[in-house]
């Protein structure tokens, strides 16, 4: 017999399983990263701490920031785990949403819906070498690893970071990549692509060039996390490969339009895998098998 | 009908052979009765699929726009203005196309035949004298050709290409004797009340699913006003207010180039006849400007033409 | 009670008897076509149709259904949260859905019914609903239901079965929600088992019969998706694409759809609706970079979804039943049965000199 009708308004526990349901959130901070102004980090506190415990996370796993009356974009998830009390993202302004995103102040309320995808393989990484390489803005999703492994720093080998901006004053998390540059448990490589500043004393040069001199040599151990724009991708691919990477130890974030964020609206695959589902991590081993759709 | 295909193999194999064209644009048997498919032929030994009969009406000036190489593209009298649009409108490049016209003997509507019979149709075949002869499971009705034809194609009064490379047949006798416009004159003397209960009636149907828009050959728009989002000009879902302001301002941006082919009625998986909205465009710019579209590559259009003269006072 | 009779009168009275307990939906005949509406007040379904122009997914999965509403005024306490609206979860009865169209819910229930996530508006609409199917006599030119994984008279998605019969039908309980929905209908009229199975049998084996055309799917799962994904057919079987979506929207199977923010004044809705992996904007990122701006990959995308990524995926055939609507409406005679013939067939070894293939 039909299930008779229920009142699924009054009725949470049902409300809870609605995965298209954002957490309602209140902007608690709202920092300008970068001297162009359009990277604006947006720290978020739950309206209900409840909340946030079933917004569970990991590294790598990204949210639909929800804007009613303006809709969703899926962005990384910047905060780490072990930081509490909130969650960050750090937003390009590209589109209708981010650029109201944007437009919005400290105690504006909007929504979250999450945690979206699979984080980065923090069991297989357990006990192994971790490269980090970023370029731009993408640098997100690996701020939240840093923090993540600093925090367990015991768990893993060698740490390296290889950052690149076109200027410093495109770095993200300007305050943070000094404190880790100062520390020794964790190497650091800064670099931008041109400097005007004569008291710049990181890096200069393109990131493909600055992981061939600074990445450690490869080995069944070690593993590189790349996150960034498609012409850095592009061309850090070949240093990996003659560092002698295997592309199964090669981890890479994709981004592609999304609407759900649950495997089901169907305009993000690439073959039979959603980027937002079944990604938006995968090795570079898996993509070489898959179309280029992203 | 036969030697009109003869003529366009011929036609095809020859500007294939002859390199003084890169690939045909024609039309190909399609998989069930009254349906042809566009296709295009790169080799002179492949120009043997090419086929022509009432079941050609979707616009070939459609696959043209923006083509850099050099095309042959089968046309009949619509699509041979569509051409001139695209190259009035700078979508074509006049030199690298040539026409392979058609004198058009109309296209016949399949829904029309489709609804006149009982049962699934199998097999439709034109004949010399007129005729067309439906066959399915246990029935065979034959029917007058003029009774089968697309609405646009029975009011049509330039069914002869209007540039024209490589004639498929002498010219066909224009119609002069048709009232292209005594619907539209219905719906001008309706009441607002009665003109709104039409449109709603007209768009009821309607599924979003911008099959007009994709079949018009002057929808090229790298961006369609519906699928702007900054700013976003309708909402996307069905609101009937959305729904109309799509048909209506689709319609307005065809004005003065629609040259009704019928390819957006045609097209339509519901049935919506939308050339009320185009033809009424038609009309007034037949009457105030005295302007039919894609009659002559020489000449602007109205609409994007400006004179100092102009005796209205509020361009000025 | 598992056969009933039902004659010409008691169909009539209990189509009427249903519409007490259930929202009833049923074929309606629309201009020179039939679609599946709501019947409301005294209407009837038109059994007397062979495939409706549009499939009936829109009676779990409407066009557009708001799945939020909410305020944006700042003087109301709840602004900007998003609340579900108050849902209408009466028992949903489609009477008279052909099998193929009734399994095409239980082919879409693997994406909406995932492991990981449940779509609720999809999954309280379709168990709210009661499939009754209509036994089809006269398969259409453009069938194909017995190559993919359906028949004329095939009961997989249905919860009862209606055949015609000599005055009247006869009907067969699936389930126990089709035998609640025949009971309430006050069909009750037992029949004769094997007279009726053997009605069934004949039914079911005549139908078969005048279907035609088969189409290969057998070699699907095994060929390597990406061999298929360069196959060198896909710009010849794009060409004429119009991509308009038709074909998507038409599609009992298709279920890719769009979320929306609309407002009037402070008052908004989160809608969501149907949208076309045919649409350029469907996968067009932020930043104008579109991994599938080309008509000819997003083609290939529709059927290599279908045919391909949906087989490997769910290891439960295609995504497609069969209906023949996209091949009776794409304006431009785009056929599946032929592209999923040549994609079962391709072997990139012999496809070296295909310049043109045979499409």
């Amino acid at each position: 017999m039909t299930a008779p009708a229920r009142q699924l308004d009054e009725n949470r526990g049902d409300i809870m399983q609605n995965p298209y349901r954002p957490y309602p959130v209140r902007i608690d901070e709202i920092i300008t990263e970068t001297e162009d102004k359009n990277l604006k980090t947006f720290k978020f506190v739950f309206i209900d701490p409840e909340d946030e415990k079933r917004f569970a996370y990991l590294p790598g796993q990204f949210a639909e920031l929800s804007v009613a009356g303006k809709g969703e974009i899926p962005i990384g998830i910047a905060s780490s785990p072990t930081e509490k009390g909130f969650v960050k993202f750090t937003v390009n302004k590209v589109g209708l949403v981010s650029s109201h995103l944007h437009a919005m102040k400290a105690g504006d309320v909007m929504g979250i819906r999450g945690p979206l995808g699979h984080p980065y393989p923090w069991e297989a990484l357990k006990g192994k070498n971790v490269v980090i390489i970023g370029g731009g803005f993408a640098f997100t999703t690996l701020r939240s690893s840093i923090i993540y492994m600093l925090e367990h720093r015991d768990q893993f080998g060698q740490i390296n970071v290889i950052y690149g901006a076109r200027t410093p004053g495109m770095l993200l998390y300007v305050d943070e990549l000094k404190a880790w540059e100062a520390r020794d448990d964790i190497g650091m490589h800064i670099t931008v692509d041109g400097a005007k500043d004569p008291d710049w004393k990181y890096n200069v040069g393109f990131v493909p060039t600055i992981t061939e001199q600074k990445a450690p040599p490869a080995d069944e151990n070690t593993y590189a996390i790349i996150c960034g724009p498609p012409i850095m991708i592009k061309f850090t691919q070949p240093v990996l490969d003659k560092l002698g990477y295997g592309h199964d130890r090669i981890i890479m974030s994709l981004e592609n339009r999304m609407k759900c964020g649950i495997g089901m609206c169907g305009r993000c695959n690439i073959g039979k895998d959603f980027v937002c589902k079944d990604g938006p991590v995968f090795t570079l081993a898996q993509l070489n098998g898959m179309p280029k759709e992203y | 009908m036969r030697e009109y295909t003869d003529k366009i193999r011929q036609i095809a194999r020859r500007l294939l052979e002859e390199g003084k064209v890169d690939r045909v644009i024609g039309f190909k048997k399609g998989s069930m009765p009254m349906m042809n498919e566009p296709c295009v032929i790169r080799r002179p030994q492949d120009a043997d699929q090419l086929i022509w009969d009432g079941n050609c009406g979707i616009n070939l000036a459609n696959y043209l726009t923006g083509a850099k190489d050099k095309v042959g593209v089968v046309a009949k009298g619509c699509d041979s203005r569509n051409i001139v649009t695209h190259i009035i409108e700078n979508k074509l490049d006049r030199d690298n196309v040539v026409v392979i016209g058609v004198p058009c003997q109309a296209m016949i509507d399949k829904r029309k035949i489709a609804a006149a019979v009982d049962g699934e149709i199998s097999e439709v075949t034109e004949t010399d004298d007129g005729k067309v002869v439906v066959r399915g499971n246990g029935f065979e009705k034959t029917f007058d050709r003029a009774e089968t034809l697309q609405d646009n194609c029975a009011i049509c009064v330039h069914r002869n290409p209007v540039i024209c490379d490589e004639p498929v047949a002498d010219p066909v006798p224009e119609q002069t004797d048709v009232d292209r416009y005594a619907d539209i004159r219905a719906i001008d003397a309706m009441s607002d009340a009665e003109r709104k209960a039409f449109f709603d009636d007209m768009f009821a149907e309607c599924i979003r699913c911008y099959a007009c828009r994709n079949a018009c050959p002057l929808c090229y728009c790298p961006t369609c006003f519906v699928d702007e989002s900054r700013p976003q000009w309708v909402g996307k879902g069905q609101d009937e207010n959305d729904i109309r302001t799509f048909h209506f301002l689709r319609a307005y941006h065809c004005a003065g180039r629609c040259t009704d082919c019928g390819a957006c009625e045609r097209a339509c998986p519901v049935g919506i006849k939308m050339r009320v909205l185009t033809r009424k465009l038609e009309k007034d710019c037949k009457e105030l400007y005295g302007w039919e579209a894609g009659m002559s590559v020489d000449q602007r259009p109205p609409l994007d033409a400006y004179k100092p003269n102009d005796p209205d006072a509020f361009i000025k | 009670m598992k056969f009933v009779k039902i004659d010409e009168k008691q169909w009539a009275e209990g189509i009427g008897k249903l519409k007490s307990g259930y929202r009833v939906f049923g074929p309606v005949k629309e201009g020179k076509d039939h679609e599946f509406r709501e019947l409301t007040g005294d209407a009837s379904p038109d059994m007397a149709f062979s495939n409706t122009r549009l499939s009936p997914k829109s009676v779990v999965y409407p066009q557009s259904e708001v799945m939020f509403e909410y305020t944006t005024d700042e003087s109301r306490p709840d602004h900007h949260i998003l609340k579900e609206p108050r849902r209408d979860d009466t028992p949903r009865a489609v009477i008279g859905i052909r099998p193929c169209d009734a399994l095409s819910f239980l082919l879409v229930r693997r994406n909406f019914d995932s492991p990981e996530y449940k779509d609720p508006y999809w999954l309280r609409n379709y168990e709210a609903t009661t499939f009754v199917g209509y036994g089809c006599n006269d398969p259409c030119a453009t069938c194909f239901c017995t190559s993919a994984g359906s028949a004329p008279h095939d009961t997989q998605g249905l919860d009862a079965l209606v055949v015609d019969r000599d005055g009247g039908y006869a009907a067969k309980a699936i389930t126990e929600k089709g035998e609640a929905l025949m009971k309430a209908a006050g069909w009750t009229d037992a029949m004769d088992e094997a007279e009726a199975e053997a009605l069934f049998a004949d039914r079911a084996a005549a139908a078969e019969k005048k279907i035609t055309r088969q189409v290969a799917t057998d070699k699907l799962a095994e060929k390597p998706s990406m061999d298929l994904y360069d196959a060198p057919f896909w710009e010849d079987v794009a060409f004429s694409c119009i991509n308009c979506g038709t074909c998507t929207y038409l599609c009992p199977t298709c279920w890719c759809f769009d979320i929306q923010d609309e407002c009037r004044g402070c008052e908004g809705v989160r809608t969501r609706n149907w949208d076309s992996c045919m649409a350029p904007l469907f996968t067009a990122h932020g930043s104008g970079h579109n991994p599938r701006g080309e008509k000819v990959q997003r083609v290939r995308q529709r059927f290599m979804h279908k045919l391909k990524y949906y087989v490997d995926k769910y290891g439960e055939g295609i995504q497609c039943v069969g209906c023949g609507r996209c091949v009776r409406s794409c304006p431009v005679n785009i056929d599946i049965r032929k592209v999923c013939d040549m994609m079962n067939a391709y072997d990139p070894e012999a496809a070296n000199d295909c310049a043109c293939p045979t499409t």
